[in-house]
């Protein structure tokens, strides 16, 4: 053990083409470990980092998917799951198909993909789940019924993950980024980025990068007696909820 | 039956880190094999890989001993 260098993990982000979720990719790849994405859309061509293309929300595009990725790279011990949506309008105004896409995506594909991986991560007594969420989960969002649903609920299947896996070496854990500079925050109008930087103590939207260090730390040894925790990366915008 | 028992025997030990020799076809999984649900999750799951076989939530109702389980396996298995 004269080597203090982190144990290289396979890794697996979905979402994993722009914004938190490349930036993860990239975080963790940098770290050392072999990393797989996967997206429904974006093609990522990024060194050092295994794209596959994947619509979560498919089961057999999951287990396809998943399978290229344990040929390549080995079976995955670090799950972070990134891929989300969003289909905002007034709860009042709201198609069932805008809400069901949200929560299907958001919510049932991660518990699909944890269901595909933990298995492994049991056989091996050692596993990493890291989920993004968002600060919306606790604190709602005005024209987000359907997404801080899907959110609040990845908090409800992480933390059960973590009970039922405990046992087995696995940790998971949810990180609740409040507003960061991605594609979903620049389709909004300028109004509405001004004052989300209002409700932020720390004044600014945040980075990507500022998210993936959350999701770093909670893949390292060093994290490895925390579980079921909500690491808000916020700027303090969801603080006390 | 005896050669299911014999694939059966060295995922037992492994899965729930007990020795070989208390895996017998009488063995309780509760009481003997101190398998817990997880432990019993993950006996399925290395069954279901090493046979080629998919076992249904149901039909493990009433599974509580070794000799059950390899009725279980023996069962799906291609005469």
């Amino acid at each position: 053990m004269s080597d203090d260098s982190p144990t290289a993990r396979t890794v697996l982000v979905t979402g994993g083409s722009r914004g938190i979720g490349l930036a993860c990719a990239r975080t963790l790849a940098a770290a050392g470990h072999r990393v797989a994405v996967t997206s429904s859309s974006t093609a990522v061509d990024e060194p050092g980092i295994l794209a596959v293309k994947c619509d979560v929300t498919d089961p057999a595009q999951v287990e396809a998917a998943i399978s290229e990725v344990e040929e390549q790279l080995g079976a995955v011990e670090v799950l972070v799951a990134c891929a989300g949506i969003t289909r905002d309008g007034l709860l009042v105004r709201m198609s069932e198909d805008d809400f069901a896409a949200v929560v299907d995506t958001n919510l049932t594909a991660t518990w699909r993909v944890a269901k595909r991986v933990v298995p492994k991560m049991m056989r091996a007594r050692w596993g990493r789940v890291i989920v993004v969420s968002s600060v919306n989960a606790y604190i709602g969002a005005a024209g987000q019924s359907n997404y801080a649903a899907s959110k609040a609920g990845l908090i409800g299947l992480t933390r059960s993950i973590a009970r039922e896996y405990g046992p087995r070496g696995i940790t998971a854990n949810v990180v609740a980024p409040g507003p960061i500079d991605t594609d979903m925050i620049a389709s909004l109008p300028e109004a509405t980025r001004a004052a989300m930087e209002a409700g932020v103590p720390i004044g600014r939207i945040g980075q990507p990068d500022e998210v993936a260090a959350a999701v770093a730390f909670l893949a390292s040894d060093s994290a490895a007696y925390i579980t079921g925790a909500v690491l808000p990366v916020d700027g303090g915008a969801g603080m006390g909820f | 039956m005896s050669d299911v028992f014999e694939r059966f025997k060295p995922l037992a030990v492994q899965v729930l880190s007990v020795e070989a020799d208390k895996v017998t076809p009488e063995a309780s999984f509760a009481d003997d094999l101190d398998a817990d649900s997880l432990d019993l999750a993950e006996l399925v799951m290395a069954l279901e890989d090493e046979f080629d076989i998919t076992v249904e939530e149901d039909e493990l109702e009433g599974i509580s001993t070794v000799q059950h389980a390899l009725d279980l396996v023996s069962g799906k298995l291609p005469a």
